[in-house]
């Protein structure tokens, strides 16, 4: 148990210190790189849960596709940094207004949990040791949440065609490759044999 | 007091002796892969390959990894340093890691876990990290595109690579390798979803940056691409890392449509060879396909590579995970 403890601790704070570094660093790569390693520990406290499809899938998901999306982003555009921080002073009050209703919820739901009891009722079901996590969610998702489950897909799927329509742009001059019709070309279409006389040209 | 901590110990010494007795052999393999590459591609041009360092050439990998750690190792001044440190480590590890859920025969395997498959996704899509870091950090422009170049190529070949092991998984009923494995016990699945063997052997040439889609190193148009700036040890680990994800490639490969350890028949003389040596001779088949692959074809444009990739092998496996649970459920032949 001390153990899990100990891990527990070192991957949430750990986890912390890198949300801390995603804001605080001046390199914005250095920012993408620390949120990788924040997702990282995450997916760690997920596996000391118990839930290492979760953990896996966060693995894959956000770091292995989203995160590099963010720095593909990061590294492609030219963010001048000191003018981005030119209005920070104007808008701070905003951040720190959002930074403390996010933690008076914090402080409410947690204190909610500690104080009005029934903490017990609230914490999820102990998980069903003769199967795996992954046939568990499985179960759930594809009978009793099936409907939710399609709308996320229909939902994303939307979003797909979306950022598709927003980049595509009719291009006059660019020659597509048509690799049937190349395929399909014989030598006797295309080239021609034929005996040139001296001098007099074809 | 002393006996849980003892035990702790000890268990923790017996990993580290089974990471020892993984590792070792492995970089071991893998010099011994980038011979059997030489000798091999020499035989196909009628060339000799290695042959003047020890009988037949056999320490010329030896020789290889002396030179690189005795060169200088550069760090460019306009790089960024600690990035551009950790790109090479990172590559490394990371092919390094995905052994520990790969079994070599039945419970001969460090982490036994319940989402295998996943933990390999995971591990070969962090692999894009690598390169990408190498690519920035070195603050060249021919190092730049060239990992432009990597990242968007495995991200593209991960979606099929993903779809093809979930028609896999649904014959198998399971993400535990081991059991995917005892699942293929009289079939191995390269018959039933041989057109999906294809187009794996093919995405894991584009997974693991190689010919014909080594298109990150197109040393005609990039110099060598990502790893231009790095040299001595900084390029040996990457070379090691592209190796050793060759040879992890080709395990997956095995355990997904060739039987893992499994022999090819359940019969006498065939049975007596342990499932380790069965494993290592599949490996070793895969990864003579990715050797063949290079001495034969020229290398894609990347527009094709991109077209092949999202135009040709994501519908086919996508067709192929509907027409495989169709059949499954129409035959009632589902796992559990």
């Amino acid at each position: 148990m001390t153990i899990e403890l100990a891990l527990f601790y070192l991957l949430s704070a750990v986890t912390v210190g890198c949300a801390v570094m995603v804001i605080a660093s001046r390199n914005p790569v250095h920012s993408v790189l620390f949120l990788i390693l924040a997702f990282f520990n995450s997916a760690g406290l997920f596996l000391l849960l118990g839930a290492e499809f979760l953990a896996m899938i966060l693995v894959v998901v956000y770091v292995g596709a989203v995160a590099v999306l963010f720095l593909f982003v990061v590294m492609m555009l030219d963010v001048n940094f000191r003018r981005l921080r030119e209005g920070a002073r104007l808008y701070w009050p905003i951040g720190a207004l959002v930074g403390v209703i996010l933690l008076a919820e914090l402080i409410l739901v947690t204190g909610g949990w500690a104080f009005a009891g029934g903490f017990e009722t609230a914490a999820p079901i102990p998980s069903d040791p003769s199967i795996t996590n992954t046939e568990a969610l499985g179960r759930v998702i594809y009978t009793d949440y099936v409907y939710l489950f399609q709308t996320a897909g229909v939902i994303l799927l939307v979003a797909i065609i979306g950022a598709i329509m927003l980049t595509l742009r009719p291009r006059g001059t660019l020659r597509r490759q048509d690799i049937a019709e190349q395929v399909h070309r014989r030598p006797q279409d295309t080239v021609e044999l034929r005996k040139v006389d001296t001098g007099a040209g074809v | 007091m002393g006996e849980p901590l003892l035990d702790a110990v000890l268990s923790i010494l017996i990993i580290v002796g089974q990471i020892l007795l993984i590792v070792v052999p492995l970089l071991l393999a893998v010099a011994y892969l980038t011979y059997a590459e030489r000798k091999v591609i020499g035989a196909m041009q009628l060339r000799q390959g290695p042959m003047t360092v020890g009988p037949f050439g056999l320490l010329q990998p030896l020789a290889d990894g002396a030179k690189l750690f005795l060169k200088e190792t550069v760090i460019p001044a306009t790089s960024n340093k600690v990035v551009f440190i950790l790109a090479p480590m990172i590559t490394f590890t990371l092919a390094m890691i995905g052994w520990a859920v790969i079994p070599m025969g039945a419970g001969l395997v460090i982490s036994d876990i319940n989402v295998g498959v996943l933990y390999l996704l995971a591990v070969s899509s962090l692999g894009v990290y690598g390169i990408i870091m190498a690519g920035w950090a070195s603050n060249s422009r021919y190092a730049f595109l060239g990992a432009l170049r990597s990242s968007a190529q495995m991200i593209s070949y991960e979606i099929s690579i993903g779809l093809i092991i979930v028609s896999v998984l649904i014959c198998a009923g399971s993400l535990n390798l081991s059991t995917i494995v005892e699942a293929q016990r009289g079939l191995w699945y390269f018959i039933p979803h041989f057109p999906m063997f294809m187009l794996f052997l093919a995405s894991i040439l584009a997974e693991t940056n190689r010919h014909p889609f080594d298109l990150p190193e197109d040393e005609a148009t990039l110099v060598t691409g990502y790893n231009v700036e790095y040299s001595s040890m900084a390029f040996a680990l990457f070379f090691l890392g592209e190796y050793a994800n060759m040879i992890l490639m080709s395990a997956i490969a095995s355990i997904l449509f060739l039987g893992g350890w499994l022999p090819p028949f359940d019969i006498a003389p065939l049975n007596w060879v342990p499932g380790p040596i069965w494993f290592i001779l599949k490996i070793c088949l895969v990864l003579f396909v990715f050797i063949w692959a290079r001495a034969t074809l020229p290398r894609y444009r990347y527009d094709q590579l991109m077209r092949l990739g999202w135009k040709v092998f994501l519908p086919l496996s996508l067709v192929w995970v509907v027409l495989t649970s169709g059949f499954l459920v129409a035959f009632d032949l589902l796992p559990n």
